[in-house]
């Protein structure tokens, strides 16, 4: 690896895993590979079903591999651990711990102190503008401010990875685009690798230096796209048309494994009907 | 694109008006407005009067509520009046039913005397005792049968059959298992609260959201961090609903249990008060029993409201 010192390179290969069902095991995700190099930021995008939050969940520890394996720093992960912090779609603040409280919960686990916890949860809540927030019951809080507070938590206890799964997918455009921009800022301070799962193509190339595209059910890895945008970004990128090329050429796969995963609802005719354009391909070609 | 702005020479919100129905905005061309002249703060009255003021009307809705209540137990005590004065007898008869100012009469009787006095912290004593008994017990196994499925499927199964049995049942059974009658009447108190606590507390566990339980193992939380830290406090507005549901019942076991069996409480003292024909003596006991009742809710709900802060209140 590179001579810098730091951590938190994380490696799924030869991936598989099936969840056992009624009608036997079902696969999800198979023989997907991928790499995140410490202090890379790297989305995982694909179409919806496709398996991104199990891949996810694998590496957090909660889902054990049908087959192949899942290291970070060459450690086999076996479970959830907080060398791992996690940002979850859904609001998962506990409802009965102030804002603070919540931040200062892993390193409470830890067995830090009071004080200490204090400061540094201090610290990172004025990283993301939260300062007046901070003696807040969480139902008090906007959606935006919930999920900046998750990422929060997740960082104080100084993972050496940090995983998001959708965590902007229930926000609005604006809001969104300002957690983005707060989500750069702390990933850049704190020099940690990120596996970021979305489907907003704009977002994945705005965050990230790589991007991987997943194939419908059962997902594996279709596509590896380098990011090749400078930093630090701002919104004014999206308008570039190296921003615009990406976002065409990641519009097409992602399309395609799209309308491969509803495959068994469409035909033609259905198509027809939904007024949706194959740009002259054949669905059979697509499918 | 080119557009043209009227700023800061629009003097007043019907000038801005007419402008805008004068020149139609064009497609596609921003029109800015120009900024609103914010209203002058109205300044609050002060002084000590002005506050009652603001005063009653913040509170205008508790005034009612007691206001209200104060009227209908009012109304209650005067129909009360008027229905035992009049020895009113239209098939349900009022004519042995003693009236408020006798009940009051004998309620001066009763407390100057000090032996009823000694009958309520008899029952309160029994009621403590019972009740945190049960506490301690059903709350644990409430919230260990919640996290260890076997735990549940073993226990389950027995305390389903035993819920329904109301404990006023268990009055036989239980002076035949207790050496003293003492302790025969305390367990049927702890019997009565034990499962609603207990099914309250399960239920709690029920609705824990697993993202929460995940998000503390992400942040390095083990097994008895996790059930410190996640599922008691997520279960603890259901335990108190528990709680207060099982001190209700607790209550009626106890007066139940006391009439049946023993010589001294509250449920006692109402009893003998038939045998002794003192009929002013049985309302002053079931209005003991009533209040008694209230206050230990009340004083149950509070606590809970103290512990559970996050909870928004209904
Ligand atoms: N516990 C489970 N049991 C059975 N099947 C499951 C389970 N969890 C997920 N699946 C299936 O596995 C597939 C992949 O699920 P996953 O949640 O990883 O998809 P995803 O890419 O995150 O989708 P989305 O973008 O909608 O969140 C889906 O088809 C889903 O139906
Ligand atoms: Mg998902």
């Amino acid at each position: 690896m590179s001579a810098s010192a730091k951590k938190g390179l994380i490696e799924v290969s030869d991936f598989c895993l099936s969840y056992e069902t009624l009608d036997g095991a079902m696969s999800a995700v198979e023989d997907a590979d991928l790499l995140v190099r410490p202090g890379e930021f790297v989305s995982i995008i694909g179409p919806s079903g496709c398996g991104k939050s199990t891949l996810l969940n694998a590496v957090a520890g909660f889902l054990k591999p049908t087959r192949g394996t899942v290291t970070v720093d060459g450690e086999a992960v076996k479970g959830p651990g907080a060398d791992r912090g996690m940002v979850f779609q859904q609001y998962s603040l506990f409802p009965w711990k102030t804002v603070r409280e919540n931040v200062e919960f892993g390193l409470k686990m830890r067995g830090v102190s009071a004080d200490e916890r204090k400061r540094s949860a201090r610290t990172l809540l004025g990283l993301a503008g939260l300062s007046q927030f901070e003696d807040q019951y969480p139902d008090r809080l906007s959606g935006g401010m919930k999920q900046r507070v998750g990422i929060v938590r997740a960082l104080a206890t100084g993972p050496r990875v940090l995983l998001l799964d959708e965590p902007f997918g229930a926000l609005d455009a604006q809001t969104r685009q300002i957690m983005q921009q707060i989500l750069t800022n702390l990933w850049e301070r704190l020099e940690i690798s990120v596996l970021f799962v979305t489907h907003d193509i704009d977002e994945a190339i705005f965050l990230s230096d790589r991007i991987y595209v997943m194939t419908a059910r059962p997902g594996s890895i279709k596509a590896e796209v380098t990011v090749p945008l400078p930093r630090p970004r701002d919104s004014t990128l999206q308008l570039s048309p190296e921003f615009l090329g990406l976002r065409a050429e990641l519009g097409a796969l992602i399309r395609e494994e799209s309308l491969k995963a509803m495959g068994g609802e469409l035909n033609a005719d259905a198509l027809k009907g939904l007024a949706i354009n194959l740009n002259g391909a054949n669905l059979s070609d697509v499918i | 694109m080119k557009h043209t702005t009227a700023l800061a020479t629009v003097a007043s919100a019907k000038d801005r008006f007419a402008r805008a129905t004068e020149e139609p905005a064009r497609a596609g061309s921003v029109v800015l407005r120009p900024p609103r002249v914010p209203h002058a703060a109205p300044v609050p009255p002060r002084g000590a009067a002005a506050r009652l003021k603001r005063w009653f009307r913040l509170n205008k809705g508790t005034i009612r509520a007691i206001l209200l209540g104060m009227l209908s137990i009012g109304l209650f005590i005067a129909l009360w009046h008027v229905l035992t004065v009049n020895r009113m007898s239209v098939y349900v008869r009022f004519v042995n039913v003693p009236s408020p100012e006798q009940v009051l009469e004998s309620a001066e009787q009763a407390f100057a005397s000090g032996r009823f006095f000694d009958h309520i912290v008899i029952s309160c004593r029994r009621i403590l005792i019972g009740f945190s008994i049960a506490t301690l017990v059903a709350v644990p196994l409430g919230l260990l049968m919640g996290r260890y499925k076997l735990l549940r499927e073993v226990v389950f199964p027995v305390s389903e059959v035993m819920r329904p049995i109301p404990a006023i049942a268990w009055v036989p059974m239980a002076i035949m298992l207790w050496p003293t009658n003492e302790e025969s009447i305390v367990f049927i108190t702890f019997l009565g609260s034990f499962f609603p606590i207990l099914i309250n507390t399960l239920h709690g566990m029920s609705t824990v959201d697993e993202v929460l339980v995940r998000a503390a193992r992400c942040l390095g939380a083990r097994e008895a961090a996790t059930f410190r830290e996640v599922y008691f406090p997520a279960a603890l507005p259901q335990i108190f609903t528990g709680l207060t549901v099982g001190m209700g019942v607790a209550w009626v076991s106890l007066i139940a249990a006391e009439m049946i069996s023993g010589q001294f409480g509250i449920g006692y003292f109402t009893w003998e008060s038939y045998s002794l024909v003192q009929y002013s003596d049985i309302a002053l006991g079931m209005i003991c029993i009533g209040v008694l009742g209230l206050a230990s809710s009340f004083a149950i709900r509070a606590v809970g409201r103290i512990v559970t802060p996050w909870a928004t209140r209904h």
